[in-house]
This record gives structure tokens, C-alpha cells and sequence, in this order.
């Protein structure tokens, strides 16, 4: 059947997608274990993932404009595994903060939380890509209908509340946290631009079992 | 007569780096908590190891000359090691001038001629929250200021890093308001733990430490240990120091450490100390509270941080 020809071609790729996406954790955990994380490698072990957290957020939100731009449609494909990558790689980083950093000390963590907006704006950026993650699936999709989309606008606040909880935390050297930014505005822009220019929105959530079958 | 120890850390407790413990340890424990946080998330897998309390080792050559916070090399940890190597640290001059009976510039090895060095092993604490123990080799800041001979006019000591962007490429970018400059009050100046630096576990300071010569304050954040130093002024008004300049905010002249007084966006209540996996405390005035407590008394420190 030509359906499970494509859909075989399909899972191969999402498989090599889903492998790819795991180097850079396994890079970071290599690096741990091989000492090269420098002196203070519960703090790198904290940049590392919150970087790759910020950059699968921006290659997720690239999905879209790219796809528009190139007329790649079968980009959407792959979407809701990066999507689900950058709440992975957030989740690391959080992971890194509670239990390697601070040692599950939760009335500490309480405290930073509430006393530093860094802090705060993080966990924030987390609570709000968790409800993403979970509504990820097909069926999901399908139970919330219109309202999927307006709830997965989130991911737009989470790429901006996340770049300015790293722009919070350097001590002065602003420059990355700023070349994040200005990619988001860049992504973000061009959505606002191409809605503005009243391209149809090409259907963008499909379920999966189009395509598996 | 008040005796005073000039350091709570006996210099007999300098270990030879070859023989320190290590990282090995911490990273073992370290490796074997975050793959079970990582894999299962499990709580209790992730008790491998219990917090020690709190030593005071020092820590490894290799710590402390390849974590440096010296923007002059560069804004990374390890900008300054990779890229302070060819940094020219003779000849060097310091000029001592300002309210002073006898200014001079003095040639560097003319400067600590009549010195006999001394080790100290001091605790160090950068603003960033993280901390080392340092076994420094120098002089007493005191012994050279009666040399000098200030007026009583002099009311503080300030202090400037050399400014010279062919050799530190970081000062080709306005990251800080180069040249780096400093400040003491003269008591604390004068105090037995200020510390003039020029080596490092009884060997020549490198030059990502702040070769040939820097300032350390062990109670205060590691950025009054201005680095590099070319000049010492006398002077009558509080000087402005390059980190107050750049965010005044967040970085005083004072700079005591002082847990009860956050950074505006992180907490200075614990640190981390390098090789040592769990977060620490952080003792007032740095541990020196015993020593230094009284050149504060009456002082609002959280007015004055």
C-alpha cells in the first residue's frame, strides 16, 4: 500500500529526528563525565541545557516560517517532536536546578523562587510549556479543537519569558541573551507579518494517524 | 593589646597540589546523583552521597588558575587562562602617588624587595556565588603602606589595573569602564588580612590570577582583588571602583561578603564552592567576622554593601 511506504519512510525519519535530537544531551553528559565541563560543572551542566532548551525552542518556532517560506509542508510533521524535545531539554535544566544544584532544599528553592525574578520568570517559563507538552497528542488535538491553537500560542510567551530569564541571570555580558532575542522577535515577526499579509493559514495540526497507517 | 591571627586557615595546612583530593570524588557522586535525577527522576536513587560539612581545602592549581573572572582576558571562565599567556608582566612599574609623603613610581622587583613573603591560605568569594580556598603568597598591604608614608589626609587607598589593549584584548570592548580601578578604606587598607598577591601555592603568580600583582580582601567579594596592578593612590574621597560604576545597583564599594544581603537577582545566602558537591553557607565577612566585624560596627551594610 503506497500509504505504508510513506508511513515506513515517515518513522524512519522521525526515529533519526527523535536519535539526532538526543545529542546534544548526550554531548553535555559526555563532557560531564569526561571532566571537560571546566571548574564548576553543576553551573555548566545549568547553561548547557538551559541553552539547548532556548535553541530547540527557536529551531520548533523556525518550523512554520520555514515551511511557509520554502513550501516545505511536510516540516509540520516533525513539529510536535521538536516541541516536545524543548520541554524535555527545560525539563533537564530544571532537573539540573532542583536536584543537582540545590540538592531538593525546596524551602530554599521556595525562597529563590520567590525573592529572584530569574528565578521566578524560569519557573514560569516551565509551568507554562508543561500544559503544552501534555495537549501534544492527537487526541488532544481533536478534544480541544479551536482552543488548541489559542492554548499552544503559549509557546510564543514561553520563547520570550525564557530568553529574559537568561538575559536575568549573566552577570554582565549580555550579548547571547540578547542574540536570542532578537532571533525570537525575528520568528515571532514573521508570523505577525505573513497573518498580517492574509496568507490562509495552511492547516497546520494534523493527526498522526494519517500517516502512520 | 588586641592579638589578632592574620588568617584562620594555618598556612601548614597548604597542601601540595599533587596530593589534594580531587574532583574525582566529587564528580563520581556528582555523576551518579544526576544520572539517577536524569534516568528515573527518582528521589531517593539521587542520595548517593550526604553533604559534607563544611572544610576548608584549598583547591587544585588547576581550579584556580582555569575559573577566573578577569574580563580584561576576556568574559568566560576560561577566556583568561587561554588567552593571558603572552601578557608581558616585566618590566612593570607601580606608581605610588596622591596624598603620600614619598611618591614613586617603583620598579616591580624594587617594590617587594624588602619584603619577605608570607603564605596565606584565604577563603575567596566572588559576587557570582561561588567560592575557593586560596593558598596566596604576598605581602601585607600595611607593611607597604607605612613605606609609603601617607598623609592624614589620606583617607583611602585606590588602586588601578594596567590599561594596555594590545596585550588584554577584553579592554578593546566597553564590557567595563577600563582601566579597572579599586578602593580600600585606609583601615581597611591597613587591616593584618589585606593581602598584596604575587604568588600562588608558593609559585609565581600566573598571569590569569592577576600577575604580577594583585590585591586580595578575603572578606569581601573577589572583585575588590583588583588584578594587574600599575598604580596606588592615596587619596581623601571615596574612589569610585569599576563594578559600582558599571551597576550601582547591584555592586557597591563596600562589597563585604554578607549573607543577609541578596544580590538584587540572585541570593548570597549560599554558594557554591568549587569541588565541593553540595552548596554551602556563606559566613558573614566571609569567616573573617571575628577579625574584620569591627571596622563595621554602626554600619548599615545593607545601605553600604
Amino acid at each position: 500500500m503506497r500509504a505504508a511506504g510513506r508511513g515506513n519512510s515517515v518513522r524512519i525519519r522521525k526515529t533519526v529526528l527523535f536519535l539526532t535530537c538526543l545529542i546534544p544531551l548526550g554531548y553535555i553528559a559526555w563532557k560531564f563525565r569526561a571532566d571537560k565541563l571546566g571548574a564548576n560543572p553543576i553551573r555548566e551542566l545549568e547553561i548547557e541545557t538551559g541553552l539547548w532548551t532556548l535553541r530547540f525552542l527557536a529551531i520548533t518556532l523556525a518550523v512554520t516560517p520555514v515551511r511557509k517560506a520554502l513550501g516545505w509542508n511536510w516540516l509540520v510533521k516533525y513539529r510536535r517532536m521538536l516541541g516536545l524535545f524543548t520541554f524535555f531539554y527545560a525539563t533537564v535544566h530544571l532537573s539540573m536546578w532542583t536536584g543537582v544544584d540545590w540538592f531538593f532544599a525546596w524551602s530554599d528553592m521556595g525562597g529563590e523562587i520567590v525573592k529572584h525574578k530569574y528565578i521566578l520568570i524560569g519557573m514560569f517559563t516551565w509551568l507554562i510549556m508543561a500544559p503544552l507538552a501534555l495537549t501534544s497528542t492527537a487526541g488532544w488535538v481533536r478534544r480541544l479543537g479551536k482552543r488548541w491553537t489559542k492554548l499552544h500560542r503559549l509557546v510564543y510567551v514561553a520563547a520570550i519569558t525564557g530568553t529574559i530569564h537568561y538575559l536575568w541571570a549573566v552577570k554582565k555580558d549580555t550579548f547571547f541573551p540578547l542574540v536570542y532575542l532578537a532571533v525570537f522577535v525575528v520568528l515571532l515577526g514573521s508570523r505577525v507579518i505573513s497573518s498580517r499579509l492574509g496568507s490562509r493559514p495552511v492547516p497546520t495540526i494534523r493527526s498522526d494517524a494519517s500517516v502512520a497507517a | 593589646m588586641l592579638i589578632k591571627k592574620p588568617d584562620d586557615i594555618p598556612s601548614s595546612e597548604i597542601t601540595p597540589e599533587i596530593a589534594y583530593l580531587n574532583r574525582r570524588e566529587f564528580l563520581a557522586a556528582a555523576g551518579m546523583t544526576a544520572a539517577g535525577v536524569l534516568a528515573s527522576g527518582a528521589v531517593g536513587q539521587a542520595f548517593a552521597r550526604s553533604g559534607a560539612p563544611q572544610e576548608d581545602k584549598p583547591n587544585t592549581w588547576e581550579e584556580i588558575t582555569g575559573y577566573n573572572n578577569y574580563y580584561e582576558f576576556g568574559t568566560d571562565k576560561e577566556d583568561p587562562a587561554a588567552n593571558a599567556g603572552k601578557f608581558r608582566t616585566r618590566p612593570w612599574t607601580v606608581k605610588v602617588d596622591g596624598l603620600v609623603k614619598k611618591p614613586a613610581d617603583y620598579a616591580f622587583d624594587d617594590l617587594i624587595k624588602p619584603y619577605k613573603l608570607q603564605d596565606r591560605v584565604y577563603r575567596f568569594r566572588c559576587v557570582e556565588a561561588w567560592s575557593m580556598v586560596i593558598p596566596w603568597q604576598g605581602i601585607p598591604l600595611a607593611d607597604m603602606i607605612a613605606r609609603f608614608e601617607p598623609l592624614p589626609s589620606a583617607k583611602y587607598v585606590q588602586f588601578t589595573t594596567l590599561y594596555a589593549p594590545d596585550q588584554m584584548p577584553g579592554e578593546k570592548e566597553r564590557i567595563l569602564p577600563w582601566p579597572y580601578v579599586e578602593g580600600l578604606r585606609m583601615d581597611e587598607a591597613t587591616h593584618p588580612l589585606t593581602l598584596m598577591v604575587t604568588g600562588l601555592y608558593g609559585k609565581a603568580l600566573p598571569n590569569q590570577n592577576g600577575a604580577p600583582l594583585r590585591l586580595i580582601v578575603p572578606w569581601k567579594y573577589g572583585f575588590k582583588g583588583i588584578k594587574a596592578i600599575t598604580r596606588i593612590s592615596f587619596v581623601e574621597k571615596q574612589p569610585a571602583n569599576t563594578w559600582q560604576i558599571a551597576n550601582p545597583n547591584e555592586y557597591g564599594f563596600y562589597a563585604n561578603v554578607n549573607p543577609e544581603v541578596d544580590h538584587p537577582r540572585w541570593t548570597q545566602a549560599s554558594e557554591r564552592r568549587i569541588g565541593v558537591f553540595r552548596r554551602q553557607k556563606t559566613l558573614m565577612f566571609n569567616g573573617y567576622a571575628d577579625q574584620v566585624g569591627k571596622l563595621y560596627a554602626g554600619m548599615d551594610l545593607r545601605k553600604n554593601f
